[in-house]
């Protein structure tokens, strides 16, 4: 009995030596959640791992959606969120009753550039040409300034994140043309379009090539720079929230973010940096 | 004592496969059924528009049935001749030596894997097609049919083959001594004799190409239209599933319609696997 009591004694004890270093090393102050949005979860992913190689500081990088990610920052549970999406009034509204001042910082933009055969003569098209092009209504590349030949359209299958920013961007969230074939990537449409002389499609700009032609949207080509200052209009901005101004730790993970490595990160994955 | 071990061992592992089946069956109903809770059966089959992942979701598979069945139908088309044509060349025709050279070649056509035949349409057949037939877009349904035509082959070939052996000599005997020839004797005896065999192969051929998936992925085009024509892009029903199951929510309405669309498809290859076993029974009485 007594001998029990002593085992129990002197596993409390350890309990707490363990739970107390625990939280001088993983404490509050060393280390930074990020929760939110798939779409920014490379960039967050990759840059928290060279930034844990530079830093003694632990960084968790979370998905689950822009919607999870700012709630979680709103509860306390993240200490960044990533989001594809503006904050909208509403989770503000409830951020400032918990005392929440949601900060955006603007870490990429993710454009996407809309393709054709360099055969094609079409060089710009305008966002409502393109989006009734997308939806079926515009049928014919005569409508259009181009030959009299039907429109080939290319879309990317529904599984892909692209699919549902060019649907966002473009198609104003209408459905897409049920005529248009669904590729699996953004290689298989350039290809495809590389390959159909009458064909459309819509791809990232990191994956734009010689092998086909980007059109002018609204007079505006794709560029870095055009999608970056938001001229090019099918380009959405890529989030990261904080609570007020970021400080200490945090301060440092955006700085290393907005950094040259850092943009290098989202550029490599795809997005268009923003500095 | 060691027949008994080998007995009982071999018992066990066959109901192993028994049990991975009765699994998968389960599953697929499990996970399909809570659709039709929220979407009449009927709707479901006969629908017209397939959109799971628009703000207001439709889902109906019409569409997706009716490419899988003309993606189906133009591989036997192209299969069917060339299958059989091979098997009655290579028992009744051939001699020995290129017997003994095509017949490994038909089979090795078995064990290319699917996704280089992909590979072949999406690259080399697909736009070889569109320029050859004029036609827009070479990723269609009739690129796909050729593809998976190539692909069952070899199914329809060796199985053939072995029912047009299995045709005993006497008959090619007693059709030659009324004086008919090889031509005649092949269509008017050998054929007839060899049906249910033929049949079977066919069947078992069908069921391959409606549950090919790669090559109907990657060549098809998968656009969700209901197909105007052969020369259009259709989205098979296993296209489909392989597409849209690594995005959808598990246990939302998308994810059971996925699993739904596979219940549509056991029930497709288990009435084909059903008419060959009865046509099977049918030759062995």
């Amino acid at each position: 009995m007594l001998r029990g009591l002593k085992n129990l004694i002197l596993v409390g004890l350890i309990l707490t030596i363990v739970s107390v270093g625990a939280v001088d090393i993983y404490g509050e102050s060393q280390r930074i959640q990020i929760t939110g949005s798939t779409t920014v979860l490379p960039v967050a992913q990759r840059a928290a791992e060279n930034f844990m190689k530079e830093y003694d500081i632990t960084v968790s990088v979370r998905g689950g959606g822009s919607g999870t990610g700012i709630a979680a920052l709103i509860d306390g549970r993240a200490d960044i969120a990533d989001a594809s999406r503006p904050i909208k009034a509403k989770e503000i509204k409830i951020a400032k009753s918990k005392g929440v001042n949601p900060k955006a910082h603007i870490v990429a933009r993710d454009g996407i550039a809309v393709v054709v055969n360099r055969k094609n003569p079409v060089d710009g098209l305008t966002l409502t040409q393109i989006k009734k092009i997308f939806m079926g209504e515009i049928k014919n590349w005569e409508e259009v300034g181009g030959p009299d030949k039907n429109i080939i359209v290319i879309s990317r299958d529904s599984s892909s994140g692209t699919f549902e920013a060019f649907k966002e961007l473009v198609l104003d969230e209408e459905k897409y043309s049920e005529d248009a074939l669904r590729m699996a990537s953004n290689k298989a449409v350039s290809t495809t379009v590389s390959r159909t002389k009458t064909a459309i499609g819509y791809i990232g700009m990191a994956y734009l090539s010689q092998t086909v032609k980007a059109v002018k949207v609204d007079g505006v080509l794709p560029t870095l720079k055009t999608a970056g200052s938001g001229k090019y209009k099918i380009a959405r901005p890529l989030y990261m929230y904080t609570d007020g101004e970021p400080k200490g730790n945090i301060k440092k993970f955006i700085d290393y973010v907005f950094s040259p490595a850092g943009q290098n990160i989202a550029k490599q994955i795809g997005y268009v940096p923003v500095k | 004592m060691k027949e008994k071990l080998f007995k009982y061992t071999t018992t066990v592992v066959s109901f192993f496969s028994v049990i991975f089946l009765l699994g998968i069956i389960l599953s697929i109903f499990l996970e399909g059924f809570p659709l039709f809770g929220e979407i009449n059966p009927i709707d479901f089959i006969f629908g017209k528009h397939w959109n799971p992942t628009h703000y207001e979701p439709e889902f109906g598979i019409l569409a997706l049935i009716v490419s899988s069945l003309m993606v189906t139908v133009i591989a036997l088309v192209v299969s069917i001749p060339l299958g059989v044509g091979s098997a009655l060349y290579i028992s009744e025709v051939a001699n020995k030596n290129l017997k003994e050279i095509l017949k490994p070649v038909v089979e090795l056509l078995a064990g290319i894997p699917s996704v280089i035949y992909g590979l072949f349409g999406m690259t080399v057949l697909g736009p070889f097609l569109s320029n050859l037939l004029g036609i827009p877009i070479g990723l269609n349904a009739f690129t796909a049919g050729v593809i998976l035509g190539i692909m069952v082959i070899p199914i329809i070939s060796s199985i053939s083959e072995d029912a047009i052996n299995s045709v005993p000599n006497s008959l090619r005997e007693a059709s030659y001594a009324l004086g008919a020839n090889k031509w005649e004797t092949i269509i008017k005896v050998v054929l007839p004799a060899s049906k249910s065999g033929v049949i079977t192969s066919i069947i078992l051929g069908f069921g391959r190409a409606i549950g090919e998936t790669m090559v109907v992925l990657m060549v098809a085009g998968g656009a969700p239209g209901f197909p105007k024509s052969i020369f259009r892009p259709v989205r098979p029903m296993t296209s489909s599933i392989a597409a849209e199951m690594g995005e959808a929510t598990i246990g939302s309405l998308h994810f059971h319609s996925l699993y739904a669309i596979g219940i549509i498809l056991f029930i497709i290859t288990f009435v084909s696997i059903l008419i060959t076993n009865i046509v099977k029974d049918r030759r062995s009485r």
